[in-house]
């Protein structure tokens, strides 16, 4: 079973209802993840980039709907896994980091206890290696003074501290595949860094795979082996982080071009044709 | 200095009784394009705020065009010099038409032609005129931002500060806004003091920067300064470092930015 990928999805696809009829924002994309792989999926807003992220979860909520020929997780199928096993594998087997902490984590209950909690739907453990698994875990997102932290509520930190204390959340049962949809994006970008050093650090060297959804291509340039690049809900150009600069298709190319430089010289910036080209 | 289009001199503003900008000179010359850049809560909107009269409680010396600033709001003012928000959502009226939101500033202000005027200014800003009486909800970001930009345009100021103005936009959209927003100034002899956290942004934009921490600033340097890092402030030399910094030190983003203009 070891030598099977982490993750295959094949022909995947979410659909909405909508009054003139379903609107197909995924459209039969096809991935496959390696273990301890770590994917990047980039395009531009509403490209469908969380769709995908939603859907390996099985979390797309009515009017949505998704089928996929392919979405197998180690083995299992994730198409036929009912409710409450699917909620049984996330949090435990894979887990999800969304962009904003403030939307994700209780406000009305202690971090320490929120932890404590995501563990416990995995593993039983008693009261205290509980809390010592905790403290150990803040400690590894590096929040100073981890015991203090552990009694504050979310509104009382800030987003740098909310996004490192979701990722001890996400990572403490140890799960095999983290999605991590913009997981920096409202963020600046001295804590952004940290926090995706911090990602990496944690992922590498525990078997977990990863899957960083961005809109940055520099970003996961730089934190992923491999790229998926997603316009209008397909798969448009696949290739390695290193290649990214060699991509043929002329949406990425016009994606690369757009971006300003730290060493700019142009005098205007080329801008994208929405029919996928690039125009001056 | 007497071409300065703004100048600003151990300035300190306070919400309340809370100082949150401390002793922050600079001069922005006539024409320039400079850059006030530095983490979320360093300052930098208040800095604007207070320009734009904002942010009323301040000590120290704001001149602009070489007019010393009063307190408070002050009419003659936004003729000379308006402002430009990071959010296009939240920044336009949503149950007043584009058109309305053009023609308001001019009626305020008792001056005429203004169907020829709004007419004129949308295809300055490259938007359709069909979008003319249409209410914010009906476009995309990036067609909401060149609205607010044609909004700060219509009583032809000759200073702009933009807070943020491409932040919350997506690349392909924000190269369009950024390229209009060198065009204009080009065109029409502006200054502009832009807020970014994006140091390539200030590349392509500005002349030079200041980096704000902790409401002071804490290093002003040529725009050139991106091209080798040579900063001098440890803050600075990090945020250089965090974004990115000289792609030749990191094989991955130097790909990623090396591709040729197709
Ligand atoms: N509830 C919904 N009803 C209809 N369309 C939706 C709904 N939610 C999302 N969409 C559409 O799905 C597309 C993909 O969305 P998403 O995956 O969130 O994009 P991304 O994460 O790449 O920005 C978008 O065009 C969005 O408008
Ligand atoms: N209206 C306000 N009332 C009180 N405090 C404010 C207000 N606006 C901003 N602040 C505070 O002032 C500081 C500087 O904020 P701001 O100028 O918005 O920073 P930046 O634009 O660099 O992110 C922050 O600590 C912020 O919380
Ligand atoms: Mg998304
Ligand atoms: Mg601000």
């Amino acid at each position: 079973m070891t030598d099977a990928p982490l993750l295959e999805v094949e022909d995947l696809r979410v659909s909405f209802a909508t009054p003139k009829g379903p609107v197909e924002v995924v459209k039969g994309l096809n991935l496959t993840l390696g273990r301890e792989e770590r994917l990047g999926i980039v395009g531009e807003s509403g490209s469908g980039k969380s769709m995908t992220g939603r859907s390996i979860l099985r979390l797309i909520r009515a009017p949505g709907k998704q089928t996929a020929k392919t979405l197998r997780f180690d083995g299992l199928d994730l198409m036929a896994q009912g409710t409450r096993q699917m909620r049984r594998i996330r949090g435990a087997r894979i887990s999800m980091i969304m962009q904003d902490p403030k939307f994700s984590l209780n406000p009305v209950m202690t971090i320490g206890h929120q932890i404590a909690e995501a563990l416990q739907v995995h593993e039983k453990l008693p009261r205290r290696d509980l809390q010592a698994r905790v403290i150990e875990m803040l400690n590894s997102v590096r929040l100073n003074d981890p015991e203090r932290v552990a009694k504050m509520y979310p509104h009382e930190v800030s987003g740098g501290m909310g996004q490192r204390v979701m990722i001890a959340m996400m990572l403490i049962p140890r799960p095999q595949l983290l999605i991590a949809d913009e997981p920096t994006s409202a963020l600046d970008v001295s804590i952004q860094a940290q926090v995706l050093d911090l990602i990496e650090e944690l992922v590498t060297g525990n078997g977990m795979g990863l899957i960083l959804i961005s809109h940055d291509l520099n970003l996961v340039a730089r934190y992923c082996d491999r790229i998926l690049v997603m316009n209008g809900g397909e798969v448009v150009e696949a290739c390695t982080a290193p290649d990214l600069h060699k991509a043929s298709h002329p949406y990425t190319k016009g994606l690369l071009a757009a971006q300003p430089r730290m060493q700019e010289t142009r005098d205007e910036l080329p801008v994208l044709d929405r029919s996928g080209g690039v125009r001056t | 200095m007497s071409n300065a289009a703004i100048s600003l001199k151990d300035l300190d503003i306070s919400y309340g009784d809370t100082k949150v900008v401390r002793d922050v000179s600079f001069d922005v010359a006539t024409g320039e394009s400079f850059a006030l850049v530095g983490e979320s809560g360093s300052g930098k909107s208040t800095v604007l705020k207070a320009i734009a009269g904002l942010a009323p409680d301040w000590t120290g010396e704001i001149s602009v065009l070489g007019k010393p600033r009063g307190h408070g709001t002050d009419r003659t003012f936004s003729n000379t010099c308006q402002m430009v928000f990071q959010d296009p959502y939240a920044s336009l009226h949503p149950r007043k038409t584009i058109d309305t939101v053009l023609s308001e500033p001019l009626a305020i202000h008792g001056i005429g032609q203004r169907s020829k005027k709004v007419v004129e200014m949308l295809s300055a800003v490259g938007l359709d005129q069909r979008f003319r009486f249409r209410f914010p909800h009906q476009l995309s970001g990036g067609q909401r931002q060149r609205v607010a930009i044609a909004r700060a345009l219509m009583l032809e100021p000759k200073v702009m500060l933009l807070d943020e103005p491409t932040s919350a936009l997506d690349v392909s959209v924000q190269a369009e806004i950024l390229n209009l927003l060198k065009r204009l100034r080009r065109e029409q002899g502006l200054t502009y003091l832009m807020v970014t956290h994006n140091l390539p942004v200030v590349s392509f934009m500005c002349d030079r920067m200041a980096v704000m921490n902790k409401g002071r600033i804490v290093e002003i340097a040529p725009k050139t300064a991106l091209y080798d890092g040579s900063f001098s402030d440890p803050y600075t030399l990090d945020l250089y470092a965090a974004s990115g910094g000289n792609p030749d030190a990191d094989p991955a983003v130097a790909a990623a930015s090396d591709t040729k203009d197709p």
